[in-house]
């Protein structure tokens, strides 16, 4: 026990390192953080209520959950295609899609924007095709949901594609033995063993589209109460030196944020638990 | 046999419907950056990028990734040092809390600085008092990058350094080297693709960032304007063909990024087979 115990300290190093990044962290992330929290402290609870249940404050939640919401769930959906398509078939320029996929991560939110703004606006390269349809996608809440699918695409893809190309097919000839159509294997065999991966890319990319700001401001129009997200009107408040009202605006998203996060963790932990105990048994 | 796979007929439409997926809503975007750019002929794309508020965007730019991508590469081999060749209590809260700048909105990561550094902020009146500017100034700028992209680093070397175990070094210091020899000659040379890999995605998030650095820079042209939020200005000003000018400059840094990333991908892909980890998704899936 002792030995096991010396082994374990061997190496040098953790009280440096250790106390570096605790430092680090402490100064950069988590007292920037909670001055947040003390600066809504210092308002009363009537002013903090009256400022988070302002009309236009609550409309902008609306705004900002649900198109994040939609958007997320279209990701689910072409995220499992996508993922599924690159792990299972060969094509043409493969390699350069899969690279591809991850550009919203890579391009700057604001060149996003601008470029989504122009072909989506009535008389951009796609937008004039909805626009004979009377369909509007820039300036209106459909504008903030083709941004938000935009930057949400590659989380989906990203946690379904490793567990279906780790995906022991033998399980497939199975039940194909057993007399399941391909149909029936997809969504009685396969989508079950996805299904923890797809719900944590869904949540990433929701969490992502929540706080989402730059691709979303060019293409949304920015109208209070209907196309005004959250973020938006944290900036609009600072604009105008409101800072006790982008600061209680803010604790509450931030807030939501932080069970986001912590509900991720959990189905992450979860997701890595039940294929470690998959793969042993 | 024949039940293990789909039809030809349903493949092609299976890959048809998401290459039009990623057509509609990544290619085509990419390509009006550059076709707007170009629009009004190349001499016009020429005059917009090199105009001087250009270039000292461009300048800060750089300045700015210079500054944060070095500070967070220094966290974060010191969290991935300490996390992966250790084990302490605690380890999984410390995981979690090196991830919240990616759950903050980017808004909200400049707002903090604000509160702190601002005129009306906490330690607002004694920066004052002594005459130092850090909001709507390039240290605000700095700091908020350095903030947005503090975990990438780390998030990436964590995982590659865990798999590397800890014989390699141990074997090392029991054949006489020093901490640091060993951290230089073995650590570091081992996780070298991971952390490249954690470089460029840091990089790319510190050049391109807008939402954080927009609250905090005052948008003072040619002094505190980076590339997007310049680009933002002149879109808002109607100025297009010079907006996806500028735009097509970080637009090229993306695609190098993704170039780089899939290089860096394609070599530890050979080397998986020797026990190297695969790496995943960018940013913040995991």
């Amino acid at each position: 026990m002792n030995k096991r115990k010396r082994a374990k300290w061997i190496l040098p190093g953790f009280g440096l390192t250790m106390g570096y990044t605790v430092i680090y962290l402490s100064l950069l992330v988590l007292i920037p953080l909670s001055v947040l929290f003390l600066k809504t402290s210092s308002m009363t609870w009537e002013q903090f209520i009256d400022t988070v249940l302002n009309r236009r404050v609550i409309a902008s939640f609306q705004v900002s959950f649900l198109t994040s919401f939609f958007a997320a769930c279209l990701n689910a959906v072409f995220g499992v295609l996508v993922a599924w398509v690159l792990a299972r078939y060969q094509f043409p320029g493969k390699r350069v899609i899969d690279g591809i996929v991850d550009l919203p991560f890579a391009l700057p939110t604001a060149v996003a924007g601008i470029a989504l703004a122009s072909i989506y606006a009535e008389n951009g390269w796609i937008g004039q095709w909805f626009a004979v349809w009377g369909i509007k996608i820039a300036y209106t809440p459909l504008g903030i949901f083709v941004a938000l699918t935009f930057i949400g695409l590659p989380f989906v893809v990203r946690t379904v594609q490793p567990v279906l190309q780790d995906w022991d097919r033998q399980v497939e000839e199975a039940a194909a033995t057993l007399g399941a159509t391909r149909w029936q294997t997809f969504t009685r065999v396969i989508l079950p063993h996805l299904l923890p991966a797809v719900v944590t890319g869904f949540a990433l990319a929701f969490a992502r589209a929540l706080g989402e700001y730059g691709s979303v401001v060019f293409i949304s129009g920015n109208m209070p109460l209907k196309t005004e997200i959250v973020p938006l009107l944290i900036m609009t408040k600072l604009e105008q030196f409101d800072y006790t009202g982008a600061t209680a605006i803010a604790s509450v998203m931030l807030v939501a944020s932080f069970v986001m996060l912590l509900v991720i963790n959990y189905l992450q932990w979860k997701t890595n638990k039940l294929n470690a105990a998959r793969s042993e048994g | 046999m024949t039940n293990q796979t789909e039809p030809v007929v349903v493949r092609w439409l299976l890959i048809g419907l998401a290459l039009v997926f990623l057509g509609l809503f990544l290619i085509v975007p990419l390509i009006a950056v550059f076709s707007q750019a170009f629009r009004q002929g190349v001499d016009v794309f020429l005059q917009a990028v090199s105009d001087p508020n250009t270039l000292a965007a461009v300048k800060l730019t750089l300045l700015t990734a210079a500054i944060s991508v070095p500070l967070n590469v220094v966290f974060g081999l010191a969290a991935a040092w300490a996390i992966a060749k250790f084990s302490f209590r605690g380890k999984n809260v410390l995981l979690t809390l090196i991830d919240l700048p990616f759950a903050v909105s980017p808004v909200i990561s400049g707002l903090i600085f604000v509160l702190l550094f601002g005129s009306q902020g906490l330690f607002g009146p004694w920066l004052e008092a002594h005459n130092l500017k850090i909001i709507f100034a390039v240290p605000g700028i700095v700091l908020a990058t350095t903030f947005v992209t503090f975990p990438f680093v780390a998030r990436e070397l964590i995982p590659v350094m865990e798999a590397q175990g800890k014989d390699e070094e141990e074997a090392a210091l029991s054949l006489g080297a020093n901490g640091w020899q060993t951290f230089f000659r073995i650590t570091l040379p081992n996780v070298k693709w991971g952390l490249l890999y954690g470089v460029i995605l840091c990089n790319a998030r510190a050049m391109g960032e807008f939402g954080a650095v927009s609250v905090v820079s005052g948008h003072i042209r040619g002094q505190t304007n980076t590339l997007p939020l310049h680009v933002e200005i002149l879109y808002n000003e109607y100025n297009f063909v010079a907006a996806f000018a500028v735009a097509t400059l970080l637009a090229a840094l993306a695609l190098v990024t993704l170039v780089v990333k899939s290089v860096i991908e394609w070599k530890t892909e050979r080397h998986e087979q020797a026990g190297e980890p695969q790496f995943h998704a960018m940013g913040e899936a995991s």
